[in-house]
């Protein structure tokens, strides 16, 4: 007689060992095809000259931890959230600050700005994902209207719009990522296979526009099909949990940024991993990770308060970027490529091009 | 990140390959196995093969870990690159090891400093002196009493001993209890791996979809290294230009400048696009319909070959995937009267199988029924339409009219901070039928945010 929906001969421990050895299989197929490593490939691309990256704005007014940061399409405007529970949206060329709501809980890791420009989304500790209607109306106040669209039963790490106001995917402390129906809160689809909280997702830039990829505790960088639910491919090669994954400006690729120090590249037609981006003088974890436009940059924020610059090709450190006084907690480029923002514990932002 | 930092560290004591040791003289104390700030910055330099900035960065991190201690006022973790001696903590006392620190450790050492010296409390710790009296009030005695039998027996060793424990002791609370405007390093954020993640791992269902998941990997086609590491080349060669970081912008980069001109020139709408940005639409399909200027264009040309409605189905199917939830029902119903029921206005040709599956579909309308169609129209349009508009006059004639700006290196407002224009948020445009602006719809273009 079977308990739990497990067959005769099937204990949990038989299963965890059945998924080890087909992993362990899974490695050895990956590695018939790798046939030369991407530095090698790069040695006959120019090397990049000298980089001078420069802090072009410092936007102060959160009065704690900045945790979280995303762009508007309008490649200037961007939404902040911090420790306190405070989002505020600057636009950040003028460094005004243009609203600013506070969250009814703490640590706001997780925030977005919809691709029409008039709505944001925002979640931490209460479990939850928001979305507040940007309103220039004195009179209004930005809480009231606010709506409750994904709950999950741990905290929020992430979340992000797809190709519209009307849908935001999320990824939670509670293993799990999800779909959500902005309008109604329903559940469109759900994504089950990380096996401990996810920290962090990203968008495929794909034509089919299907796909999204999850990073989390259990080290795992997950691809997942979002009409299906289920996982497409999956990849296992760092040391400790995965701060922050980013797509290649192509799709056919991914970065990653984890706490063992390291920086990633994952190419998916090749389903591997392709390059590491680590220096042995880096002993902190990578918060962080973005590319610029044309991939061939990998900006990255660390615990240790610096930005390093990888050449993506070369796998080499180009340069190293001091001036948050406190962990960089989050880093996006900007829509058109022309800067990146970071966002660090030292309750400031810093705008670099 | 620890462990990290701790092999550094001993890789620093390495009697051999380590930082050059020396004694210090402190008044008329000699304290053994000290390290100047300056030898530690160098041999960070070597051995990483780094810059100074970032040695002195890396350092000073250790620093203010506690993994070192200034011989001197040790009242402040920071390092100096200079004769200024350190010493390496010692390992007792290392983070790792007797983290997280005790409050009642935390009162006997402040009782200690107490009852040594009065008035050598500062503020900050008075005040967790006061409140531990209070908390702990009951055994207050028993920290007394730890307190004297600790200094006592200290009063036994030698001089400079006294004074390296002190040191020791004086950093790791240093560490452990920040004075107020020092960040603690100890922080680390809402604990992660908490118990309902970890119980996602012991079901059945976890490692049956482990099993699956990679049972599907096992099968799937893979490419191989060299193909796929070569399109990265082509793919940032051919990208390089258009990238503004790499390759700055004109006329100028407005994060750099303070002109926002470059925003201008570029805005969603605009009437005459940039050369790199017409280039940018022979680079791949998807980006020439993703830029509103390069899709009106391609709509255009579809037109003058009357397939227009090929791009105008794509787009109500991107609108039906991507929209809410609730308006399903009535554009699936839109999207098949006008472009796929028989002798419709604007009838779609899709494969035979694929319209039958689709009608079969619509039955039950959901998000995705239109994808296989939408897929078939985008395929058709991308290896038909879209290589021939690239080789049209059209085209050609859009290549030739585009700007190309002029450098710019001035900056424009150059006493001036703050620039004058502000932008218009996307949020202030006029929506529908309501007063308060709502969320709009899934397609790009919502304003070019410019004055």
């Amino acid at each position: 007689m079977a308990a739990d929906g497990l067959h005769e001969n099937e204990t949990l421990a038989s299963l965890k060992s059945e998924a080890e050895s087909l992993k362990g299989k899974l490695e050895e197929e990956r590695a018939k095809l790798h046939d030369v490593e991407l530095h090698q490939v790069a040695e006959r691309v120019e090397a990049l000259g000298q980089f001078v990256m420069k802090t072009r704005r410092t936007l102060k007014g959160h009065g704690n931890k900045v945790l979280c940061m995303d762009w508007c399409k309008d490649k200037r405007r961007i939404v902040s959230s911090s420790q306190d529970g405070k989002v505020i949206v600057w636009d950040s060329f003028t460094t005004n600050k243009e609203h600013a709501v506070t969250m009814p809980c703490t640590w706001v890791m997780a925030c977005a700005y919809a691709p029409s420009g008039c709505a944001i989304a925002c979640g931490g500790l209460d479990n939850k994902c928001s979305v507040y209607p940007l309103t220039f109306d004195k009179n209004e106040n930005m809480a009231a209207k606010k709506k409750s669209v994904a709950m999950h039963t741990n905290y929020l790490s992430a979340c992000s719009f797809t190709n519209s106001d009307m849908q935001i995917l999320t990824a939670s402390g509670d293993g799990t990522c999800a779909l959500w129906d902005v309008e109604s809160g329903q559940l469109l689809q759900s994504f089950h296979g990380h096996g401990a909280d996810v920290l962090c997702l990203d968008l495929a830039p794909s034509e089919t526009g299907n796909t999204f990829v999850s990073g989390g505790c259990d080290k795992k960088a997950m691809v997942w099909d979002m009409r299906s639910g289920q996982c497409v491919q999956a990849f296992e090669t760092h040391e400790s949990d995965i701060n922050s994954v980013r797509y290649y400006p192509s799709g056919d690729a991914f970065a990653s940024g984890s706490d063992d120090a390291t920086c990633r590249l994952y190419d998916l037609r090749a389903d591997r991993e392709v390059a590491i981006y680590s220096k042995e003088s880096i002993i902190f974890g990578a918060s962080s990770v973005d590319f610029s436009l044309s991939g061939r940059l990998l900006f990255a924020g660390y615990n240790d308060y610096t930005i390093n610059v990888w050449d993506v090709l070369k796998g080499s450190r180009v340069s190293i970027l001091f001036g948050h006084e406190n962990r960089v907690s989050t880093l996006r480029v900007s829509p058109d490529g022309t800067a990146f923002c970071s966002g660090s514990w030292d309750h400031t932002l810093r705008v670099w091009a | 990140m620890r462990m990290r930092m701790e092999r550094v560290v001993v890789s620093m004591q390495d009697p051999d390959q380590g930082v050059k040791m020396q004694s210090q003289r402190l008044l008329i104390t000699v304290i053994p196995h000290a390290v100047t700030g300056n030898d530690v910055v160098e041999w960070l330099i070597q051995k990483y093969c780094i810059a100074e900035d970032e040695a002195l960065h890396l350092g000073t991190l250790l620093v203010q870990h506690g993994y070192l201690y200034p011989l001197r006022d040790p009242r402040r973790l920071l390092l100096r690159p200079d004769e200024t001696p350190y010493r390496f903590q010692t390992p007792y006392f290392w983070m790792s090891t007797l983290w997280p620190a005790a409050e009642l450790d935390y009162a006997i050492y402040l009782a200690k400093k107490n009852i040594r010296k009065q008035g050598a409390l500062v503020d900050h710790e008075k005040a967790h002196y006061d409140q531990l009296h209070r908390k702990i009030n009951h055994t207050w005695d028993l920290v007394v009493m730890q307190a004297r039998e600790q200094l006592r027996a200290a009063k036994q060793r030698r001089k400079g001993d006294r004074l390296v424990i002190a040191c020791q002791e004086q950093t790791y609370w240093l560490v452990n209890r920040p004075p107020p405007g020092v960040p603690s390093v100890l922080e680390q954020g809402p604990e992660r791996g908490s118990c309902t993640a970890r119980q996602v791992q012991m079901t059945v269902d976890f490692y049956k979809r482990e099993i699956e998941c990679c049972r599907k990997a096992l099968g799937r086609t893979r490419v191989k290294s060299s193909v796929c590491l070569e399109a990265y080349l082509k793919f940032s060669s051919q990208r390089g230009p258009h990238d503004p970081l790499l390759s700055g912008c004109l006329p100028s980069n407005p994060w750099v400048t303070d002109d926002d001109t470059y925003w201008a020139m570029n805005a969603p709408s605009v009437a005459v696009p940039t050369k790199l940005r017409v280039e940018q639409w022979a680079f791949s399909f998807r980006e020439l319909l993703e830029d509103p200027v390069g899709r009106a264009h391609f709509m255009d040309f579809l037109q003058t070959e009357f397939s227009a409605e090929n791009l105008s189905f794509w787009e109500a199917c991107e609108e039906l995937r991507h929209g809410g939830q609730a308006q399903v029902p009535a554009l699936v119903d839109a999207v098949y009267q006008q472009f796929l029921a028989p002798g419709a206005a604007r009838w779609v040709n899709i494969d035979s199988r694929t319209m039958e599956r689709t009608l079969e579909g619509l039955g039950r309308p959901h998000r995705h029924v239109l994808d296989d169609a939408q897929l078939h129209i985008y395929m058709l349009m991308k290896k038909d339409s879209y290589p021939r508009f690239l080789k049209s006059d059209l085209y050609k004639d859009l290549l030739a009219e585009a700007v190309v700006p002029l450098e710019t290196k001035r900056r424009v407002f150059p006493f001036m901070w703050k620039p004058r224009h502000s932008s218009p948020s996307l949020a202030l445009l006029p929506t529908s039928t309501s007063g308060e602006p709502e969320a709009a719809a899934g397609s790009p273009g919502g304003g070019d945010g410019e004055t």
